[in-house]
């Protein structure tokens, strides 16, 4: 699990080792001062002459625990984070949520989206946007059209038309659908019904492909 | 015209007779209850039926109030589901309006052409909402520079507003808006009115009411850009890999996604208004109920009383 800080001062904490038996101390903290020296500390053994102090150790490294568990929420999005928002119009998936990764199919080919990526448009096709969030999990959701917005301040907005995730589209209906969406463009009679006879196919097409993994 | 001379005659005798609210309850007064009015007060002057007129007026209010009272109900229910929807579409609208925001579009200089979207509803009968976003639209047309702007009705309402005096300054009207929820459809339907009305905006606003709490709403708009103001727009260099196509593209989904938003925002003010609005009608119409109920009981013991004293003193006469 990574851990994020809330201001880069504090960093070095981060480099306590915290197998109890054998602590690198080396930290800012001024009760550590002294035991800095001390490269490897036996936890239940402390070399502290003084009970007080050895209780001060106890407490401060309590303190520091507590304070490194705290810290590994995702805080508010930073430079080299991206908040996504993910949205559709007939439901939210992520409304300004630091995540690791985003992939989008779009008209000019798929593509990833990582923190940092250089600002741009995209107009989604159908397909699945893959969503790496901040614990490693990932997230598979199914989007119709739409588009893709990467800002220059690292955010990310994906609006789709309609959006659903992966585990909740039906094979059998998706191949009724298609079925149906090719007959109808076969017997579509001005450009215009062809047209839109294409994109439903098109849509079809990538649900199945989705829905059969 | 003989009917028109009857309301006023009745919205007369009204005024003197009947609680100011009488008229005003529903903001207007029906023509046909002012002609039954009429004929009760002719009758009154040849008999003393003011008992039976006022207790036709109390039935008809207490008809009102119900309806108002159901009303308010239907409002109420559809409110939360409107509500619910609009929570699932304010991050949509802030997506949408993102890159315009960043790529800090402005609209040109040179092309005075404007494109101005009345987002309203085809039904009634709730406050301010239609009246406050026609308003706003009716200010800029009639300052200076308005012969450039076209204006587009999204529902009946603001049609029957902005017609009278602005006819040629609408380009179209939407409506069957507002019956049911506003859906993804709705929207990429207006969007692609606008977009082949063969009308070349270089700017634009959508003016839309913006839900804030249940008791108020805030008139505010999106922005709307031509492409052409998309791509003279300073700090769109920065954004890489674009061609006309995908911003074309990206527009008229963009278009469409603004508009669904400012849908879903309208269709919960509007419902959130409807719902105070026929509170309060419902409370008006219990105060008139109230009085008329004290007024009726009055005037039967004034009768009972008088022709107690008529057969009194006719006793008396005999006598």
């Amino acid at each position: 699990m990574k851990i994020r800080l809330a201001s880069s001062k504090t960093k070095p904490e981060t480099r306590i080792g915290f197998e109890f038996t054998n602590l690198t101390i080396n930290c800012l903290s001024p009760i550590f001062q002294k035991a800095r020296k001390i490269s490897s500390v036996k936890y239940n053994k402390l070399p502290f002459q003084n009970p007080k102090m050895a209780l001060a150790f106890r407490n401060g490294l309590r303190t520091v625990a507590r304070r490194l568990q705290v810290r590994n929420y995702a805080d508010a999005p930073k430079g080299d984070e991206m908040a996504l928002t993910f949205a559709a119009g007939n439901k939210v998936f992520y409304d300004k949520v630091v995540v690791k990764q985003i992939d989008v199919p779009s008209m000019s080919g798929a593509f990833g989206i990582l923190p940092k990526h250089v600002p741009t448009l995209a107009v989604l096709r159908p397909g699945v946007v893959s969503v790496i969030e901040n614990d490693g999990k990932l997230n598979k959701i199914f989007v119709s059209s739409g588009t893709v917005t990467v800002n220059d301040d690292s955010s990310v907005q994906v609006l789709a038309e309609e959006a659903h995730p992966l585990e909740n589209l039906d094979r059998a209906a998706a191949q009724e659908s298609l079925s149906k969406a090719q007959s109808e463009y076969s017997s579509a009679s001005n450009d215009k019904a062809k047209a839109e006879a294409a994109i439903a196919v098109e849509v079809a097409e990538e649900i199945l492909k989705a829905a059969s993994g | 015209m003989l009917l028109y001379q009857k309301c006023t005659n009745g919205q007369r005798f009204s005024e003197q007779k009947r609680p100011e609210k009488a008229v005003k309850m529903l903001g207007r007064a029906a023509p046909g209850v002012c002609q039954v009015v009429a004929l009760a007060n002719q009758q009154q002057t040849r008999n003393m039926a003011t008992l039976k007129a006022i207790s036709m007026r109390l039935k008809s209010v207490k008809n009102i109030q119900k309806i108002t009272q159901s009303m308010k109900m239907v409002s109420a229910a559809k409110y939360t589901r409107a509500e619910r929807d609009l929570k699932a579409a304010r991050p949509y609208g802030e997506g949408a309006v993102q890159f315009y925001e960043r790529a800090e579009v402005a609209p040109p200089e040179d092309d005075p052409k404007q494109l101005y979207i009345a987002m309203t509803s085809d039904r009634g009968l709730c406050g301010a909402v239609h009246t406050g976003v026609s308003k706003v639209i009716r200010t800029r047309l009639s300052e200076p520079g308005a012969e450039n702007i076209k204006v587009i009705c999204v529902g009946d309402k603001s049609r029957a507003i902005l017609q009278r005096l602005y006819s040629k300054h609408i380009l179209s009207v939407c409506n069957e808006i507002g019956r049911l929820p506003p859906t993804f459809n709705d929207a990429c339907k207006i969007a692609s009115a606008i977009l082949t009305s063969d009308y070349e905006f270089a700017s634009g606003k959508i003016v839309y009411n913006k839900f804030r709490s249940v008791v108020s709403y805030q008139q505010s708009d999106l922005p709307l850009f031509s492409q052409k103001a998309v791509e003279t727009a300073p700090k769109l260099a920065t954004y890489d890999s674009l061609d006309a196509d995908v911003i074309q593209s990206y527009m008229e989904f963009s278009l469409a996604s603004m508009l669904f938003y400012a849908l879903k925002e309208g269709a919960c003010s509007e419902q959130s208004s409807r719902m105070t609005a026929m509170d309060n009608a419902s409370k008006n119409a219990g105060e008139m109920i109230d009085k008329l109920t004290l007024t009726f009981n009055r005037t039967r013991q004034a009768v009972i009383t008088r022709e107690l004293i008529e057969i009194i003193s006719g006793a008396a006469a005999l006598d």
